[in-house]
């Protein structure tokens, strides 16, 4: 009787197929997103990530489409991200079929525009994604996939991120993703103590039992993983059973 | 074939509401049309009606009644014709008197009663944004019929609608100190606060329910 832990698989998107790769480079093709999208979707996920990660540099017309296509068969909520530079980029992923976008680079190059954004369709529509990474005792801020050093710190940046507006952070440690060693707990623990707004946990996921700790020590109400599930090593109810076994709440099987 | 009108207004769960109700119709057999419209006409003309909704209070109520006669139409057909009537979230909340969100709105005061920021305490996370168990609350509404045990559904919202009767809360969900409302109904109206059609086969369910309900 509380609100459950979401699994959320993310298909990182490059010029329309599924890719994964080890600290964002040297990336693998992991099939159809569409067919992913619809499998996880039988498989009971709790809710689907998109996130275009050639997007800020390329064209987002196929990601359009993907939206359109996943929106169409799949009857969990959706969130996108990639490339989205305002309001009006927002409103178009809302209207191909996307739930939720998420913001990464033009948030921190003007977090004025994650104001925007909640204004233009609330706070629930509106995830900021921030891509950090330890620097010396605290964390900073990279953007542009993980190219770009900002210097900006990522506590102090979730807290405006949540002033502006935004409903959720998607928080992926650049240390561990892709590197299956876990999540970043540290980094969890500082951000979810920080701000009241639910914290998705990304980077790191290697097994099904990393998933439980990003909750119950962590205080994420999310977990978000990719290799895990792209590459058949679990299944969502796996992940469900490992997570409620740990002690952490989950959505039955049968709904 | 019968009519299920689906209101454009600018909604950004239009189509999603509009995907998952064609295929509800599909799952349910009950061959209905889902016309996407603004048009009193088509709500005059329509057998049932759906009201979506994501977003911003003041929003949604503007945006509504930027439709020219949709509102009046809506009065005609839902309020005062018995015509079933289903708000999905915001679309949910436009039933109340006034949403609180940026200042006081008049809704359309169909169900008497607030939509205020929710204070789960501070242990909980704003927006209540996930799956939750419903509660149902005194007889089952036909409309959350054969959902088994544990029914799960997906929220998104961080403002809720507290009705002034007690009876006209259909079904509830528990976050933090007080129960939230998860869905409304009186006579021929109702409203989840949660997504159906972001709620998988039990959300489909509960919108084939809904276009079979006869009330």
């Amino acid at each position: 009787m509380t609100l459950k832990t979401r699994i959320i698989p993310c298909l990182d998107v490059k010029d329309g197929r599924t890719v994964k790769g080890v600290n964002f480079v040297d990336l693998k093709d992991a099939g159809d997103p569409v067919a992913l999208a619809k499998a996880y979707d039988a498989q009971g996920a709790d809710e689907l990530c998109f996130l275009d990660i050639s997007a800020t540099h390329e064209g987002r017309g196929t990601l359009m489409d993907i939206v359109s296509a996943t929106a169409e068969q799949c009857f969990m909520p959706l969130t996108v991200g990639g490339g989205v530079r305002s309001a009006e980029n927002m409103v178009a992923l809302l209207r191909a079929g996307a739930d939720k976008v998420a913001i990464n680079s033009a948030a921190v190059a003007d977090p004025s525009v994650i104001s925007r954004c909640a204004a233009k369709a609330g706070s629930q529509a509106v995830v900021v994604a921030i891509d950090a990474r330890a620097v010396g005792d605290h964390w900073e801020i990279f953007t542009h996939g993980g190219r770009k050093e900002t210097g900006i710190d990522a506590v102090a940046f979730a807290k405006e991120a949540e002033a502006r507006g935004a409903g959720e952070i998607l928080l992926t440690s650049m240390d561990r993703d892709g590197t299956k060693s876990g999540y970043d707990l540290p980094l969890l623990k500082a951000i979810t103590g920080a701000v009241n707004i639910p914290v998705i946990a990304s980077g790191g996921a290697g097994k099904v039992g990393d998933l439980a700790p990003a909750v119950i020590e962590g205080g994420a109400t999310a977990v978000l993983a990719a290799s895990i599930f792209h590459f058949g090593e679990a299944t969502i109810a796996e992940a469900r059973a490992a997570l409620a076994t740990a002690g952490a709440p989950v959505r039955p099987l049968a709904n | 074939m019968s009519l299920v009108a689906l209101i454009d207004y600018g909604s950004g769960n239009l189509h999603s509401a509009g995907r998952a109700l064609r295929e509800a119709a599909r799952l349910g057999e009950t061959g209905h049309e889902i016309r996407i419209t603004n048009r009193a006409e088509d709500i005059l003309a329509a057998e049932r009606v759906v009201l979506p909704g994501v977003g911003h209070f003041a929003d949604c109520a503007a945006g509504l009644r930027a439709q020219t006669g949709v509102v009046e139409a809506l009065e005609t057909a839902c309020l005062k014709g018995g015509k079933p009537f289903l708000g999905i979230c915001v679309g949910m909340q436009l039933l109340a008197e006034t949403g609180r969100e940026d200042g006081a709105t008049p809704g359309l005061g169909w169900i008497a009663g607030e939509v205020a920021r929710i204070q789960p305490g501070d242990a909980f996370r704003v927006p209540h944004m996930g799956w939750n168990e419903l509660s149902l609350r005194g007889a089952p509404h036909p409309v959350l019929s054969g959902l088994g045990a544990e029914p799960h559904v997906y929220f998104t919202h961080s403002y809720a609608f507290t009705t002034a009767d007690p009876a006209d809360m259909a079904a509830t969900a528990s976050y933090g100190a007080e129960a939230i409302t998860a869905a409304v109904a009186r006579a021929n109206l109702f409203g989840t606060q949660f997504h159906p059609e972001k709620s998988q086969a039990l959300g489909l369910r509960i919108l084939s329910n809904f276009l079979s309900w006869d009330p």
